[in-house]
């Protein structure tokens, strides 16, 4: 079995409205060296799969029909066995 | 004509899109639900505003793969009418049947309020009886309206007259002040390059009475009737 860890943020060419408001905040708190924060989306998703190729083909297609959206957003994620 | 309003789990603008179609068109409406397997015998498919399966993972990206989206895409694909208003059009973003994305408002606020908007395109199906430029006032209530695309399909979009509607002052001048989310180029309705498929952010379904102040969503329904009469001869 494979967990897989999948960082969803929006594309660098998109508006993060979120990241922006925390930057400002940072930088009140006295965190003035934050030039930029993104606000992304953490799944963590199971998968009863034996082997680490057909869980890697699964996640991706999974990510690219469903759990990401490729016009804003892009995603990276890891793939550990429990 | 036939109107179809789609109701998802967490559709809230169904009722609404339903009384406003008979009304101002006094053409036949009836709901769609979303399990059905089939859109025969409708003109045009409605997909109505609200917070369909509870806007998780992103607004629309659920409803996407609701068993009537089946259908809905191949009446869209052979030409059929299909309307999304504000989580509607998030759906047909989704689903790819429109281009671009709706992601949170630039202010990260839910807006509600009226917003100017101008017709930019009077070909359609949906604004054949919009006057050139014509300025309406039609409400927003969303929190994930801000439209993007990436700069090549808005290129397209504007060269195929596609952007049907803008936010714009009372005047009709398309200003950044006027622009309530953050959209890009103000846009704030746009079909696909076929004319048959609109989404819209503002709800001209809460616009189309005299006894709720404002009739400028008429238009819209409006329009369809008269596009339908005109080509069913």
């Amino acid at each position: 079995m494979f967990q897989a860890k999948i960082y969803v943020t929006l594309r660098k060419s998109v508006l993060d409205p979120q990241g922006g408001v925390v930057r400002k905040s940072l930088f009140a708190l006295g965190y003035q060296n934050v030039p930029e924060v993104r606000i992304g989306r953490y799944m963590v998703v199971d998968l009863e799969v034996a082997h680490r190729e057909e869980a890697e083909k699964q996640v991706k297609d999974m990510c690219d029909k469903l759990l990401v959206n490729p016009v804003i957003e892009d995603y990276t994620f890891e793939l550990v066995e429990v | 004509m036939k109107f179809g309003v789609v109701v998802f789990p967490g559709s809230n603008c169904d009722a609404d899109c339903l009384h406003a179609i008979q009304t101002v068109t006094g053409q036949p409406a009836e709901y769609i639900w979303h399990k059905s397997g089939s859109v025969d015998g409708f003109d045009c498919i409605v997909l109505p505003g609200g917070f369909s399966y509870g806007d998780y993972l992103r607004c629309g990206a659920v409803a996407r793969f609701s068993p009537v989206m089946t259908p809905v895409i191949e009446f869209a694909q052979r030409g059929g009418l299909v309307m999304g208003i504000c989580n509607g059009f998030q759906v047909l973003t989704e689903a790819g049947l429109l281009p671009g994305a709706l992601h949170r408002n630039k202010n990260l606020q839910f807006l509600c309020h009226d917003t100017y908007l101008r017709v930019e395109n009077n070909t359609t199906p949906y604004t054949c009886l919009a006057a050139e430029g014509q300025v309406i006032k039609v409400p927003i209530a969303h929190g994930e309206g801000n439209y993007f695309a990436d700069p090549e399909t808005l290129r397209q979009l504007e060269e195929n007259k596609q952007v049907l509607f803008r936010y714009c002052d009372p005047q009709g001048e398309i200003t950044p002040a006027a622009n309530p989310n953050g959209s890009l180029n103000n846009i704030a309705g746009i079909c696909n390059q076929q004319g048959n498929v609109l989404g819209m952010m503002p709800h001209p379904e809460r616009c189309a009475e005299a006894v709720l102040g404002n009739t400028d969503g008429q238009l819209i329904f409006q329009s369809l009737l008269d596009f339908w009469q005109r080509r069913c001869g």
